[in-house]
């Protein structure tokens, strides 16, 4: 961990009433680009940091979540992050989407605390992508699934079924399949996350995907 | 009569990545779409190779779960971080 959480042997006292010019707003995007919020964060004022972190700590984390695999890691990610937004604020460029670089900054958080966990050798997903006959069938063909992403909706174990699935995939893939398909990040900007070139997203990205619907195949061919 | 042959599962499951973003030329697109005709088990791969799509964001936004408050002992936390730097 990059810094103890302070509430682990210190328990903060109960916070004090926000003052008025700190309550964040309605919609937490709304007033972030604002010219005269943002050159408050640029000068070091910690109101207005303090104002950013209430307002989107809690839409971050929910970023966080999704790639740490424990809430304490999501926790750490998000408290990386803000100390990378804290030292770099001022270098901040007006024009770009400050939500944009807040999200940035913190999937990059992400994996780098993914990549510093990494210990043993990833898992070869060769035994989840379809297989083929020489004439180009696949060995087993497929059937149509019961299931479908409307009924995972309604069923609580079935979505806890499907975030272990996705976590059963290497990180390799993992991460491509995050950035992509949940984070909708375009090709390019998932490249340069990750240091890889474009086309090399595109083949990960496809054989994380058939990796997790070969994982998701038999939950979702039984019927409710 | 001039049968074409048609492409086979292998390469069709290799091209459905180009093929839901649309990156397929025409040519490549027919072929896709022929072998789809004639082959009920690359219809349902491709079936559910989108709904494994549409499964993973249907899990990340659940409806009606409130999910976009962080903890206060978080962001005292963060605060306190960010405070020590300053």
């Amino acid at each position: 961990m990059t810094d103890a959480l302070p509430f682990a042997d210190n328990p903060p006292a109960e916070p004090e009433p926000t003052p008025a010019y700190m309550d964040p707003p309605a919609d937490p995007n709304s007033s972030l680009d604002d010219a005269s919020f943002l050159a408050r964060l640029k000068a070091g004022d910690s109101h207005a940091f303090e104002r950013l972190v209430r307002s989107q700590a809690g839409p971050l984390l929910r970023v966080t979540r999704r790639f740490m695999r424990s809430e304490e890691d999501a926790r750490d990610a998000l408290q990386d992050a803000f100390i990378s937004v804290f030292k770099s604020i001022a270098g901040f460029r007006a024009g770009s989407r400050l939500s944009t670089w807040l999200h940035r900054i913190t999937v990059n958080s992400c994996l780098m605390r993914l990549r510093s966990q990494r210990r043993r050798p990833e898992e070869d997903i060769e035994q989840h992508l379809p297989r083929f006959l020489e004439d180009g069938h696949e060995v087993v063909p497929n059937v149509p699934w019961t299931e479908s992403a409307d009924t995972i909706l309604q069923r609580t174990e079935l979505r806890n079924l499907v975030r272990s699935l996705i976590d059963q995939l290497p990180d390799t893939y993992r991460e491509i399949v995050l950035l992509r398909d949940i984070e909708e990040l375009s090709t390019e900007d998932t490249a340069e996350h990750l240091g890889i070139s474009p086309n090399a997203v595109k083949i990960r990205l496809h054989r994380g995907r058939q990796a997790l619907r070969a994982l998701l195949d038999p939950h979702m061919r039984e019927t409710a | 009569m001039n049968e074409r042959s048609y492409i086979t599962c292998k390469a069709l499951i290799s091209f459905i990545c180009d093929y839901l973003d649309g990156a397929l030329d025409s040519r490549e697109r027919l072929e896709f779409e022929r072998h789809l005709a004639v082959c009920p088990s690359c219809v349902a791969y491709l079936a559910s190779y989108k709904e494994t799509i549409r499964t993973m964001k249907a899990v990340d936004s659940p409806p009606g779960e409130i999910l976009d408050n962080a903890p206060a002992e978080l962001i005292a936390a963060i605060l306190a971080a960010t405070s020590r730097r300053s």
